[in-house]
């Protein structure tokens, strides 16, 4: 397998291409793009490819690209776009009809704070924000992460129990801008992971339509049937690992990533690159005797809480960093992880750390 | 005046076997939007047919899931997004070798107003849409706002006293993106409108047809006097019935006779008119201006001068 000196955002777009030509038996690739700092890299990358069977449409907006992938999949075809920050926002309301007509697109966020006033760097806020849309929601720590993470997507997201748009979400520059190496298969090894697509529901030759007008308890049952398939994602998303351990020969991070919580007392709960810092923190403070642990939450929706609870039975301290803050309340992160977390006994702390792109290496734990 | 007919729409062995909207639907008596798509199921005959209906009184005609009035395969967009959602569905069709005619049907709101940077950027992209605005020249959905398609002195909920600003022209803004097609249609004239709709289900590329859209709400007429209200708009030079081939060939395909009579029962039939004062000698001057710049742009009349 060959292994690529890349950044996440050429990863990323590497992993959407092998998964576009793998859909050439298929209807096809379609990915709406445009540009936006932090995200313009894959956007770039994917417009220099050639792809079998596939088009790359350059729009005016985040909106439109949202509404090209939309397109593209209500007819059955596998598409891609990416994003970030105020992208996101622009998106935002298409991004609600991809998710309530089960579109299974692929959304790579590199995630930035909003603006103005203006900043560019890392926070989580524009992901966190579209939370409770029906989107699968992915953070990644490493470059391989976020590459394996494309490709797993589709497949997660195509799946007929699952259906439903995915985003993988990369901390903007500290992993989107950053080079390192990433393990790439051949493109046999994915067109045998990744099936062609199948949106069962599709705009064929028979009428029917797509997002007309539903009554009260229409809408109930459909937000029921989403939340439900939100559920099932976790055992789905086991087998597929299986899967791609087989294919791949290497393994994909679970849902909650723990790092030395057998027997931890306080832990460590985080999300994207912070997870992998708070990790050698986790080594710092073993060093010195202190029984400490990390949860990396790679899945944020669905929340995977009961894998959560479990890994928190040791535990009497937890430290929640949030890359976010939902002003007037605290960390976003830090209200989940409360909601699922709290039994007699055990302290939930939160911490804000790397806001606005601000520091979030080791020595910044140490204040903590 | 020349003013073809069909002589009653009768089904010939072309046309669709059902119409594109069928019965029980949701629209209200005399709504021009019905009227479009009785002609289009006519022009449809036996191609492939996909629709594509942002948000607006369309996207209520389909009535509630899981029945649909629309018999082809329908999505339903947010209000800003059809163009952009059909430039998918088109990309897909024409990686499939598939002939699906995708038609995008929007209101004045999804067109002039917020659609408009959507539009602007399918059609510069030359996208292989047919997008049909009916115009009826209210945010007739919501209860009948203004859009920028409101001409001027029209009474609507957000401007109570009349709008003071004139009607965009949206087929300029067309016509400038060179697009291979674009036309203004009227469902009065049944033969030329099926004529225009043919051709842009013929044509490749971004094709726009401007269709003057009865709205008896809004209008404050009578649901009876919809095709009667559009003959008379084109009758006086008030709604021009033209075509603009690629942004720079213009034919004109029905020469009004700007009678005062027309204008001043066009204005009278509809209470949106009464509160502003405007009358047909108030909108005359306007019209022949229109139609001297059509004139030159047509190469009528007034041939174009090379030096």
């Amino acid at each position: 397998m060959p292994v690529e000196l890349i950044s996440a955002n050429h990863g990323a777009g590497l992993a959407a291409t092998l998964a576009g030509r793998a859909n050439r038996t298929g209807r096809g690739f379609c990915c709406g793009v445009y540009p936006i700092t932090p995200a313009t890299d894959c956007m770039e990358y994917l417009c220099a490819q050639e792809i079998e069977k596939s088009k790359v449409v350059r729009v005016e907006s985040e909106h439109s690209a949202m509404g090209v992938c939309i397109g593209a999949s209500a007819t059955g075809a596998r598409s891609f776009t990416t994003t970030s920050s105020n992208g996101l926002a622009y998106m935002a309301e298409n991004c609600v009809t991809a998710a309530s007509l089960r579109l299974p697109i692929v959304l790579v966020v590199a995630n930035r704070t909003m603006g103005p006033p203006w900043n560019i760097w890392a926070d989580h806020g524009d992901s966190l924000m579209l939370r409770d849309l029906g989107w699968i929601q992915i953070y990644c720590a490493d470059n391989q992460e976020v590459f394996d993470t494309v490709l797993f997507g589709f497949r997660l997201a195509e799946n007929a129990e699952v259906m439903m748009p995915l985003m993988v979400c990369m901390d903007g520059f500290t992993l989107s801008h950053t080079i390192a190496q990433i393990n790439v298969p051949e493109q046999d090894m994915v067109d045998r992971f990744l099936p062609i697509t199948t949106v069962p529901h599709q705009l064929g030759s028979t009428p029917h339509a797509l997002g007309q007008i539903e009554v009260a308890h229409q809408v109930a049952s459909h937000r029921r049937q989403h939340h439900e398939a939100m559920e099932k994602v976790f055992h789905v998303y086991t087998d597929i690992q299986d899967e791609f351990q087989q294919i791949m020969d290497r393994s994909l991070p679970d849902p909650v990533v723990s790092y030395r919580i057998e027997d931890a007392e306080s832990v460590i709960i985080s999300m994207g690159t912070i997870g992998a810092t708070a990790e050698q923190v986790v080594d710092d403070l073993r060093e010195k005797g202190q029984r400490v642990g990390s949860l990396r939450l790679r899945m944020f929706r669905p929340f995977p809480m009961k894998s959560i609870r479990e890994n928190l039975k040791t535990a009497r301290r937890v430290a929640v960093i949030d890359r976010d803050i939902s002003l007037g309340f605290g960390g976003v992160l830090w209200g989940e992880i409360k909601a699922v977390g709290s039994r007699n006994g055990l302290i939930i702390q939160n911490y804000m750390m790397g806001i606005g792109g601000g520091m979030s290496g080791r020595s910044i734990f140490a204040g903590f | 005046m020349r003013e073809p007919s069909l002589g009653g729409i009768v089904q010939t062995e072309q046309d669709r076997k059902r119409p594109l909207l069928r019965a029980g639907n949701m629209n209200c008596g005399g709504c021009g939007m019905s009227n479009i798509f009785q002609l289009l199921s006519h022009a449809v005959a036996g191609r492939d047919v996909k629709l594509v209906i942002p948000a607006c009184c369309g996207a209520i005609t389909a009535h509630t899931y899981p029945q649909s009035a629309f018999d082809v395969p329908t999505i339903l967009t947010t209000f800003a997004s059809a163009a952009s959602v059909a430039t998918g569905i088109a990309a897909v069709a024409g990686l499939n070798n598939e002939e699906t005619r995708v038609i995008c049907m929007a209101g004045d709101g999804g067109t002039y107003d917020i659609g408009m940077a959507t539009l602007s950027a399918a059609a510069e992209r030359n996208e292989n849409i047919l997008y049909i605005c009916y115009d009826n020249e209210i945010y007739g959905n919501t209860g009948g706002q203004r859009s920028s398609s409101t001409p001027a002195g029209a009474v609507t909920t957000s401007t109570p006293l009349g709008k003071r600003e004139n009607k965009k022209d949206i087929m300029a803004i067309m016509a400038a993106h060179r697009i291979p097609y674009a036309a203004t249609v009227s469902i009065a004239h049944a033969e030329d409108a099926l004529n225009k709709m043919r051709t842009a289900l013929d044509t490749n590329g971004f094709r726009f047809l401007h269709i003057l859209s009865p709205c008896p709400t809004g209008w404050k007429s009578e649901p009876a006097m919809g095709i009667e209200l559009v003959r008379l708009a084109v009758r006086s030079g008030l709604f021009p019935v033209y075509e603009v081939f690629h942004g720079d060939r213009y034919v004109i395909n029905i020469e009004p006779d700007f009678s005062d009579e027309a204008l001043s029962m066009y204005l009278s039939l509809q209470r949106r008119f009464r509160k502003s004062g405007v009358t047909e000698t108030s909108l005359r001057p306007g019209i022949d201006k229109y139609w001297h710049g059509l004139r030159m742009l047509s190469g009528r009349i007034v041939p174009a001068r090379r030096h």
